[in-house]
């Protein structure tokens, strides 16, 4: 029952957290400048290393082309499986090519994966996430497929939808998005869900205020903190699923000079040239540990009751 | 019942020849390492056996933390930096962690404000009674067991090899304070620490566990320190009073000192702010009727797989009436429906039927989209003030944003909004300033301001002053009366608190468990009560016996019929 | 109790019938004619027939989705394209590696990592909890297939100790058996010991702020009898949320160690299949797998009441 009064709680609850001198609601509230929040997040040392390797990983990424690398799909049979020389820094594989150059672009591949499938899950995961969270008629059918989606493994999934489409760039971004989604569809349901219920929302709702700037100014904003918390993750794990997947023989086109492809095409020369593997694997996970290491800074700043939960 | 041979009068000579079972020496207090200015300085007072001690101030006056430190359960970013604080002759904040620990339950306890959320609820209520003998004692088993059960007993818990096996969460709020206090006494400490014992509690359960505290502290000769904001249950209680502000003593003294010489201006200011329950004479208001309530329910459906859904009525064929200018308060114990009430009348829950006529047209059925034009009638100002504006919107924009819904200018709201702001009692400056710069009463007046913003001709205040401390809710309250003088707004004021009701209220409607049982003047509805629920209600009303604002005993007679926890006598 | 159970029971069904419309819908949803994604681009357009007669392509699609729910409930897979064999019958050769490979991880993490959780939160803050925390990151940062060729390469190539891959059965003698399993274990225990540590970590902490943990420290009770009885016994409903849910990671990574190791189970299958293009077979490992990590957090949901008294209807 919705019953009414608690009795002066903001009186007793907050005092022993603070003291006379600072009030829990105010560094509640403080008027969010996120820039500055992240700029903040950057003070530790792992955080700044994780940073300083992610801006490094992207440079690469950008400037791939000027590293002194070759082109990474050229074929060389002359020199298959060579080791490390002057010519190949980190020698060469079953084909011949360059694995420098291979693991240099393969940053790019990895990148463009985690990002675009990010960017496509938060948007498709915010809309439905709204629709879901607000207009509440549709709310039990979108959460039961929601549901079943989670209900599947994510790479069996993405396996699955890679197997049907066939291997391109586009089908397994959409492969990695579709079993992401969900996840943030919870997100902003719940925020949505959580902020309904706020006083300053149903003030504005006496207010007159219409749906769109009720959702808008006073609703949406409440899950920006999380969602970039939650992006961070997705992008990390979008870049696993790609690797895996293509480790697999599942994902990207073999020519298409990916960490994963590069691992899955090392294996059968492991024993020969552990390098195959070894350089591509260690690039992916210093590259997952620091966007983790970031997601978990952030989430430490922006979202301090998440950082409790998980 | 305050005749006891250790419990002697209130000038204090007996107990002064007593040794004190706690006393506090210049105790400070501050956040972390950090050598800033500490929280809480120069705290001293000592309590005697069988004492009552109340510590009142309002929030931020470091009350809590004192009282944290005594038992050394201060939140790790806290820690004393001087003072002592001697329990039987021993320094506490010089105690090893073990010897704490030996002293927590045997020498000194604790009970706390939330009983919903002071017990395991995993572990049976037995279980966690029975822990304190296990840490303490070599009983047996069976001896542990007798022990609980009488403690159980002697808390007046019915049933009690039943709620031995039961869960936490199978006993109501009262129950569960019973339990808390069974776990702090069973060892028979000679100190306990009542931090806000009662504050969650409804008043007629605040009663019931204030009769309970004073009925074991008499049979063992217990010191209590009671901590509270409220003057009523200090008036009901206390022995001696310390008053705190801003993480200081500021005055101390027996209650008589302080409830009726304050020798102090803070603390003057705060007792004569605590609201008396004598209402207010007002002559009766004739205008015409601007909100007219009428059979209204609101039931949930109690849904369940396989069983019908057993609807709960949270509100049930509630009628009442507002006419301009007239401040009606709603009053009741939690799950009385109050609430229900007042966010159905301003649509922010569906009635399930009845109707709500604003100005004559019903709006008890009206869609969602046919709302609105019927908004800008009925606006709600909330509880919480600090959930009750965007912390990303500044104030100008928060209070503009109904005259923008409804197509002012935004020049013409934001000049507008100033002058509200100026009503309200703020600086017009504030429009460029975000929530967080703001005090909760201020917070609270910004609320007001937005909900007049659109010159509504209802205002529904859901327990609006309830989470402000007592010398702002004065200020709140006095706000809401001229308003209505000024503007001739009419009120729903939803209150738990007699005490508020009587100050503000031209009438008064009592509801319990969904159906309003009284309804009438303020005056006759509080002196002269038909309902037995309503007299139980105004009973159970701490420190009644007093006038506050007066520093005296309440002189005419109002509703005061002799029972257990009238006030003792002040000489 | 039994309604609790029953209501559980109850609300899994729709999950499951959301799998299943989700593995029908996928293949019918994907652009293109589905017998030919399936058959390939060189496919003759007998073998297209073919296809689409044994999966009913040919028939209405709300017919087809009847048709494959009533075989579905028969415990009908579907036969593979490529063997002709049952899908069951394939899953049940299969069965044996995948089994002992997760049953040995999800025992071997809960014993690892529900102490290194515990240990990290009485620590909090401290250097101890640090270090496990940062480990906990790297555990699950790295991912599966590169920690197992690590090992591999540590262990069999540079030290020489353990086999590169392969699986012998029990049956072959329990050290040619255990020898095999030592390295795909620990690759997989990997991220999921990480991932359950830091919940069971936070779990705690989250706990230890509660109203009821200041009692039992009023009580008098010392600290380890406050984080061993009143907090871990109330963080079990999270961590064993977690445990369930990060089945599905499990299951993921039962697939990508049994690549890495060679082991002959289902995840070998589900690869297999998809380089062969098999549909029927994938989708009835998708099933199955789900079916799994559904059932899994059923019982997970069923053993709340047992630490949360709260939870019982």
């Amino acid at each position: 029952m919705p019953s009414s009064a608690n009795h002066a709680p903001a009186e007793t609850n907050t005092e022993l957290m603070n003291g006379p001198s600072l009030s829990l609601q105010d560094a509640q509230y403080l008027a969010p400048s996120l820039l500055a929040q992240l700029i903040s997040a950057l003070r530790s040392v792992p955080a700044l290393v994780a940073f300083v390797v992610i801006v490094t990983v992207v440079l690469v990424a950008l400037l791939a082309p000027f590293l002194g690398t070759v082109d990474p799909v050229a074929i060389d049979p002359a020199s298959r499986l060579s080791r490390v020389s002057a010519e190949h820094w980190l020698g060469t594989d079953a084909f011949g090519r360059d694995t420098y150059s291979r693991v240099i672009y393969g940053a790019r591949v990895s990148l463009l994966v985690g990002a675009g499938a990010t960017l496509m899950s938060l948007v498709l995961g915010v809309l439905i996430g709204v629709i879901a969270g607000y207009f509440r008629t549709a709310d039990a059918v979108v959460m039961r497929i929601m549901d079943g989606i989670m209900a599947i493994p994510s790479i069996l999934l993405a396996i699955a939808l890679v197997s049907l489409t066939g291997g391109s760039l586009l089908t397994v971004l959409a492969a990695i998005t579709i079993p992401e989604v969900p996840r943030v569809v919870r997100l902003v349901r719940g925020v949505i869900l959580t902020v309904r219920t706020e006083p300053y929302v149903e003030a504005a709702i006496s207010l007159g205020t219409g749906t769109p700037t009720l959702l808008v100014r006073h609703m949406l904003p409440n899950t920006i903190a999380p969602l970039i918390v939650q992006g961070t993750y997705i992008f990390a794990a979008a870049i696993l699923i790609e690797a895996t997947l293509s480790f697999l023989g599942a994902g990207l086109p073999p020519e298409i000079p990916s960490w994963g492809n590069m691992m899955s095409e090392g294996r059968m020369y492991f024993q020969l040239l552990p390098g195959l593997i070894l350089y591509p694997g260690v690039l992916l996970a210093a590259t997952l540990l620091s966007v983790n290491v970031l997601g978990d800074v952030l989430r430490d700043v922006l979202d301090p009751k998440m950082a409790r939960k998980s | 019942m305050r005749n006891l041979p250790l419990d002697s009068d209130d000038t204090g000579c007996d107990t002064d020849r007593e040794k004190p079972v706690l006393q506090i020496e210049d105790l400070a207090i501050q956040i972390g390492g950090s050598a800033a200015r500490p929280v809480i300085r120069n705290v001293s007072y000592d309590i005697k056996p069988g004492e009552t001690l109340c510590v009142v101030g309002e929030s931020g006056s470091g009350k809590s933390v004192t009282s944290l430190a005594i038992m050394g359960l201060l939140p790790d970013a806290l820690r004393s930096c001087g003072g002592r604080v001697l329990l039987d002759g021993e320094d506490v904040l010089k105690a090893s962690p073990a010897r704490l620990r030996e002293l927590r339950a045997t020498r000194m306890a604790m009970i706390f404000q939330e009983p919903m959320t002071a017990l395991n609820p995993a572990e049976t209520i037995g279980r966690q009674i029975d822990e304190v003998l296990r840490i303490h004692t070599k009983l047996g088993r069976k001896e542990r067991r007798r022990r609980v059960l009488a403690m159980l007993e002697s808390v007046h818990l019915p049933d009690i090899e039943r709620i031995y096996d039961a869960y936490p969460h199978q006993l109501s709020g009262g129950q569960r304070q019973r339990v808390v206090i069974s776990i702090a006494l069973i060892l028979r400490p000679k100190l306990l620490i009542a931090d806000e014992p009662t504050t969650a509690l409804d008043v007629t359960t605040q009663k019931q566990i204030l009769a309970l505290i004073r009925e074991l502290q008499q049979k063992h000769n217990t010191a209590v320190l009671f901590i509270t904001h409220d003057f009523g249950v200090v008036a009901e209680i206390a022995d001696r009073i310390v008053v705190m502000n801003s993480g200081q003593v500021i005055e101390v003294g027996t209650r008589e000192e302080i409830l009726a010489h304050p020798r102090e201006a803070y603390t003057r200011m705060l007792v004569s702010s605590v609201p008396s329950l004598v209402p207010k004479r007002r002559e009766a208001e004739r205008n015409e009727v601007v909100l007219d309530v009428c059979g209204l329910s609101k039931t949930y459906a109690d849904k369940r797989l396989f069983r019908r859904g057993r609807p709960v009525a949270a509100a049930q064929d509630v009628n009442l009436t507002l006419r301009r200018g007239e401040i009606v308060g709603i009053v009741g114990e939690s799950g009385s429906g109050k609430s229900t009430v007042a966010r159905c009348i301003v649509r922010l829950l569906d009635p399930t039927s009845g109707t709500i006529r604003i100005h004559g047209s019903d709006i008890a059925q009206t869609s969602r989209s046919h709302l609105r034009p019927f908004r800008r009638r009925i606006q709600i100002v909330f509880q919480d003030p600090y959930r009750s504006l965007n912390p990303r919107v500044k104030v100008g924009d928060a209070v503009v944003e109904g005259l923008l819904n409804f197509g002012t200018p935004r020049d013409d709201a934001m000049a507008k909004a100033k002058n509200l702001l100026r009503t309200v009692g703020l600086d017009e400056e504030a429009i460029h300033r975000y929530p967080h710069q703001f005090s909760g009463g201020q917070r609270q007046r910004i609320c007001i301001a937005r909900a007049l913003a659109l010159e509504p001709d209802v205002l529904v205040a859901d327990e609006a002053v309830s989470a402000l401390d007592v010398s702002v809710q004065a200020q709140v309250l006095r706000l809401l009366d001229e308003i209505r003088e000024r503007t001739g707004i009419a009120v729903l004021f939803i209150t738990h608190d007699l005490r508020v009701a009587a100050q503000i209220c031209d009438g008064i409607v009592v509801m319990q468990n969904g159906r309003i049982i009284e309804a009438g003047p303020a005056e006759e509805v509080l002196t002269a009560p038909r309902q037995a629920y309503t007299r139980t209600l105004i009973e159970a009303a701490p420190g009644r016996g007093w006038d506050f604002q007066n520093f005296r005993p309440l002189q005419i007679d109002s509703a005061k019929p002799a029972d257990a926890m009238q006030p003792k006598q002040i000489h | 109790m039994l309604a609790y159970v029953v209501r559980r029971l109850l609300a899994t069904l729709p999950v499951i019938v959301m799998v299943a419309v989700v593995v029908f819908a996928m293949l019918r949803l994907t652009p293109g004619d589905p017998a030919a994604i399936i058959a390939g681009n060189d496919a003759t357009a007998e073998q297209l027939q073919q296809i689409r007669q044994s999966m009913g392509l040919d028939k209405p699609i709300y017919q087809q989705l009847i048709q494959w729910i009533a075989q579905l409930l028969q415990g009908d897979l579907g036969v593979s394209l490529l063997s002709g064999t049952p899908v069951l019958g394939m899953i049940g050769d299969r069965m044996g590696p995948s089994l002992v490979l997760a049953i040995s991880t999800i025992t071997l993490t809960v014993i690892i990592a529900i102490p290194l959780g515990v240990t990290a939160a009485w620590r909090q803050g401290r250097l101890l909890d640090r270090a496990i925390m940062t480990l906990s990151v790297f555990g699950f940062s790295v991912p599966t297939f590169v920690i197992g060729y690590l090992l591999v390469y540590l262990f069999s190539i540079q030290m020489g100790w353990l086999p590169v891959q392969g699986y012998r059965p029990l049956s072959d003698g329990f050290g040619p058996f255990a020898e095999r399993l030592i390295l795909p274990v620990l690759a997989l225990s990997t991220v999921y010991i990480a991932l359950i540590a830091r919940i069971t970590r936070s779990s705690i902490i989250e706990v230890m702020g509660e109203d009821f943990i200041r009692t039992a420290r009023a009580k008098g009770a010392n600290e380890h009898v406050v984080l061993m009885r009143h907090a871990l016994r109330n963080a079990a409903v999270p961590i064993l949320t977690i445990i369930g849910i990060g089945m599905a990671s499990l299951i993921s990574g039962v697939v990508v160690t049994e690549s890495v190791f060679n082991l002959p189970g289902l995840g070998r299958l589900v690869v297999e299949a998809v380089l062969a293009r098999d549909y029927p077979v994938i989708q009835g490992l998708i099933l199955l797998f789900s079916f799994i990590y559904i059932m899994i957090n059923l019982a997970v949901d069923l053993l709340y009441p047992v630490f949360d008294p709260r939870i019982r209807y």
